[in-house]
């Protein structure tokens, strides 16, 4: 079968901002729509019919079962584009960038739009479980009577609502609980951590400051920047907190605020295209897609160092680049999701880990290391925040922006998920 | 910002009571809107020493006017045009109260005058008297016209221009442009396709398109055809892409003020368009203060993005192969520019300063493949920005022109559009006040 190149031709992304902030009244739809309409303007698609739009978001209504597609209708694009939803936790901004890719590259489609939307702000609460099977249980009662004696068994302390919370359903912990367990066995300290949080916050200051968001970004609800981001953010400052996560490790605990992602509202687009239909429509081409693999780790059963929650991509990414016959050294910029510095840092120790790597990733010996230099230069998730499913449209736009601005080169992308699932990819300038 | 005042005298009652006790009574603007005929009325065509030239009808019909030579007792016309171009001796300006004295009592309400004149060319002594007499006689009428009429005067040094210039001081495009002279001077100007879309195919750039003038400029060049790049600060930008959308444009985050303005907009023009048409420099700032109390940051930053941006995009332009031939750039200035303001000594520098910009550089943009660089310079306009005048200032600031009520944004925008149409090409360095004829600084 014949492919082609999908290229990628933009980004846009609104501001990410604090849980209850400036978007604390902003739903999912809201903030896709505003998304979609920013990219229409920055590239001039107005009334445009694209191939598809797929999007996401982790936490989501029920009502809001047909999400993207209903963005789409309140959208400036044609409401003749079709679209549909894609969820895979912190994975599916990316997932939706790759299923989009394919089917440009297939020629399916001639262009798209990948995107994911997040808020913890406006969170679907439902109600108590209990009382939702009373309910269930009125209505499928045939008569009153019936109807009445199931209502009756509504207790008071059903009536408390349930609220979403960040933790995963088969062990009951958070995220950051898992991560604090992956943190301590990598040995990963806590100056390590906090200077690669403080990078973070210093590079996207930076970034921001020499423009380079000004064509990735549309300011939303009064917020031009990122809500999270302290420029003066430093490991000194960052030093002083106290651990948030991994508490019950007494002094070992080495995960605070400051270097852990807080929740976060926001989203993010990508546009992508065909080359006959980004030179049609006068657009130039930032890079192209080049491939992708997703790995999954058994972290509920599996060991407790080497299959943590977060640490699926380091399984990803030995399989991607031998596919590619790539190293880390073929890359210019390698952008790794700050879910937790933590994170980052194990992931980079486990590629380093000669024996790991042997054991678990059937190489020769270490996959090899990250040029420090080449990572997250722009600075990443800690920084920005991390609205879970627009993080990796954050990520795409920025990588393929820094590509193109560097007159060529190779990127590589990095995002850990929930559930124990990692996706990475390969773009190219 | 709805001008009450403007629409209680409008009303029976209020035009009852206004009249009686002496009160300005701002009539309601002609504004033009789409699939409007050029004039409401008939036209009256006169000309001094001899008959109306056969061209000058011609211009006139072709634009949809109908044409009328005499006013019978009682009866109105919308527009008189005055071909005065033959006057040469002081004796000859009489023709012109002859014509225009029963004109301007059949004119009807919005009624257009306009003089044609020829400039002084230092020949002659006495014809250059004469000439320039026809400043103050249309300068002083239009201060005399009521019920929103207004007289304007073109030299005419070329016909090439002199088609379009009809249609936009005819039309209600030009409603808040009153008491002006124009010159039409040499310069490719053809007609467009269709004088509806007489931007077709250009692709036009407007800085600080995101609210007020440069929204109402974007949309305006939108509406005549063009493909319109809408730029403003990146903080403006949930506005701008409303802008961009509404009109059917693109966004642009872009700081002019900011030293990699010039390349990026390049780079920008050079990614995504065929070439830069239409330039509209509208991104300006205000940071008024005494000039006693006026901080170095508040002088550097109005100079920065006000003039020098301008200044340093243009330069750019020119020395790339991004502008195309016949472009069209409009520099905003303002009144404050002519005749100062309190607290804006910053401000009417480069306000001032855009004005020897557009003199200046008339002719390197003439060269560049005859195109044109010329700056309007608006009076009171409502705005956000003068909504937030204290009700006193702004009650007297709108009262203080000719036409006794503020602009608005769209009067600024029909008159940069015509400036930035190909039919314009013979208007080149030249000032163009939209300013209702604003008594300060006329």
């Amino acid at each position: 079968m014949n492919t082609r190149r999908a290229a990628i031709v933009g980004g846009n992304r609104i501001p990410f901002a604090r849980s209850n902030g400036p978007y604390a009244h902003a739903s999912n739809q809201d903030m896709l729509t505003a998304t979609l309409d920013g990219l229409v303007a920055r590239f001039g698609l107005q009334n445009e019919r694209l191939g598809e739009v797929a999007a996401g978001a982790v936490l989501k209504h029920s009502r809001d079962f047909n999400l993207t597609r209903e963005s789409v209708l309140g959208s400036r694009l044609s409401a003749e584009t079709p679209a549909y939803d894609v969820q895979q936790a912190c994975g599916t901004g990316l997932e939706t960038t790759i299923l989009v890719a394919n089917k440009i590259e297939l020629g399916q489609i001639e262009s798209g739009v990948a995107a994911g939307v997040d808020t913890t702000s406006d969170a679907p609460i439902a109600v108590n479980e209990d009382l939702r099977a009373v309910l269930l249980e009125a209505n499928r009662a045939k008569s009153v009577g019936a109807r009445l004696k199931a209502l009756a068994k509504i207790r008071p302390q059903q009536l408390v609502p349930s609220i979403p919370v960040n933790s995963e359903p088969r062990t009951g912990m958070s995220m950051g609980e898992h991560q604090a367990i992956t943190t301590i066995e990598w040995g990963i300290t806590r100056e390590a951590q906090d200077e690669l949080a403080a990078a973070s916050h210093q590079h996207l200051a930076a970034a921001y400051d020499r423009g380079f968001l000004d064509d990735l970004i549309t300011p939303y609800l009064g917020l031009s920047r990122d809500q999270n981001l302290r420029a003066d953010s430093s490991v000194e400052k960052l030093g002083k907190l106290s651990p948030a996560f991994g508490k019950a490790f007494g002094d070992e605990a080495t995960m605070t605020a400051g270097n852990s992602t807080p929740l976060t509202d926001g989203a993010a687009a990508v546009l992508l295209a065909s080359d006959e239909w980004a030179a049609q429509h006068k657009l130039p081409v930032l890079a192209y897609f080049v491939d992708a693999e997703t790995a999954a780790v058994d972290y509920v059963h599996g060991d407790r160092k080497e299959d943590g929650l977060l640490m699926a991509p380091v399984y990803a990414m030995p399989r991607l680049l031998q596919r590619n016959k790539l190293s880390f050294d073929d890359f210019d910029f390698i952008e790794i999701h700050e879910a937790f510095a933590g994170t980052v840092l194990a992931t980079l120790n486990a590629w380093e880990d000669d024996d790991f790597c042997r054991r678990r990733l059937g190489l020769d010996g270490a996959l090899g290391s990250v040029d420090r230099a080449k990572l997250n230069v722009n600075g990443s998730s800690l920084a920005a925040g991390h609205p879970f499913a627009a993080t990796g449209g954050r990520i795409v736009a920025s990588l393929a922006k820094m590509l193109h601005d560097n007159g060529g080169g190779r990127g590589l992308i990095s995002i850990c998920a929930a559930g124990g699932q990692g996706v990475v990819a390969i773009l190219e300038a | 910002m709805s001008d009450r005042y403007l629409n209680l005298v409008n009303s029976p009652l209020g035009s009852a009571v206004a009249s009686r006790v002496g009160l300005p009574q701002p009539a309601k603007l002609r504004r033009y809107a789409g699939g409007d005929p050029l004039l409401p009325g008939p036209a009256l065509l006169g000309a001094t020493g001899g008959k109306p030239a056969a061209a000058l009808r011609k211009l006139l019909t072709g634009a949809g006017a109908e044409v009328v030579d005499t006013l019978g007792e009682g009866e109105r016309v919308a527009a008189a045009v005055l071909d005065a171009r033959s006057v040469a001796a002081p004796a000859d300006l009489g023709a012109l109260r002859d014509f225009l004295a029963p004109a301007v009592k059949g004119l009807q309400a919005n009624g257009r005058v306009l003089v044609l004149g020829r400039l002084p060319d230092g020949k002659s002594v006495t014809a250059d008297a004469t000439r320039q007499a026809l400043d103050g006689i249309v300068r002083s009428l239009a201060k005399e016209l009521r019920r929103g009429a207004t007289a304007n005067l073109l030299w005419v040094e070329n016909e090439a221009s002199l088609g379009a210039a009809l249609r936009f001081f005819l039309s209600g495009k030009s409603a808040y442009v009153d008491g002006q002279p124009v010159v039409l001077g040499a310069g490719t100007a053809p007609d467009p396709t269709d004088w509806d879309q007489p931007l077709a195919g250009k692709t036009a750039l407007v800085t600080g398109a995101a609210r007020g003038i440069g929204a109402a400029i974007a949309g305006v060049l939108a509406r005549d055809g063009a493909k319109v790049i809408a730029a403003d600060l990146t903080q403006a930008g949930e506005t701008l892409a409303k802008v961009a959308n509404r009109l059917g444009g693109s966004a642009l985050h872009l700081d002019v003020a900011a030293a990699d303005a010039p390349p990026r907009l390049l780079d920008h023009l050079a990614a995504h368009t065929d070439g830069l048409d239409i330039l509209i420099h509208n991104a300006g700032i205000t940071r008024d203060k005494l000039m006693a109390n006026m901080k170095p940051e508040q002088w550097d930053s109005v100079l920065a993005v006000n003039l020098e941006s301008q200044l340093r995009i243009n330069d750019a332009l020119l020395g790339s192969d991004q502008l195309n031939p016949q472009a069209r750039v409009v520099c905003l200035s303002s009144t404050t520019g002519l005749s100062g303001n309190r607290g804006q000594t910053n401000y009417g520098a480069t306000k001032a300063g855009v004005i020897g910009l557009v003199r200046s550089s008339a002719a390197a943009f003439a060269k560049h493949g005859a195109s044109t660089i010329n700056a309007i310079a608006p009076g009171f306009i409502d705005t956000e920005m003068t909504a937030k005048m204290p009700l006193a200032t702004r009650e007297v600031a709108r009262r203080l022109s000719s036409l006794q009520q503020a602009g608005l944004p769209i009067d600024v925008a029909e008159a940069t559009a015509w400036l930035a149409s190909p039919g314009a090409g013979g208007v080149n360095g030249q000032v163009l006040r939209v300013c209702g004829q604003n008594l300060v600084g006329a």
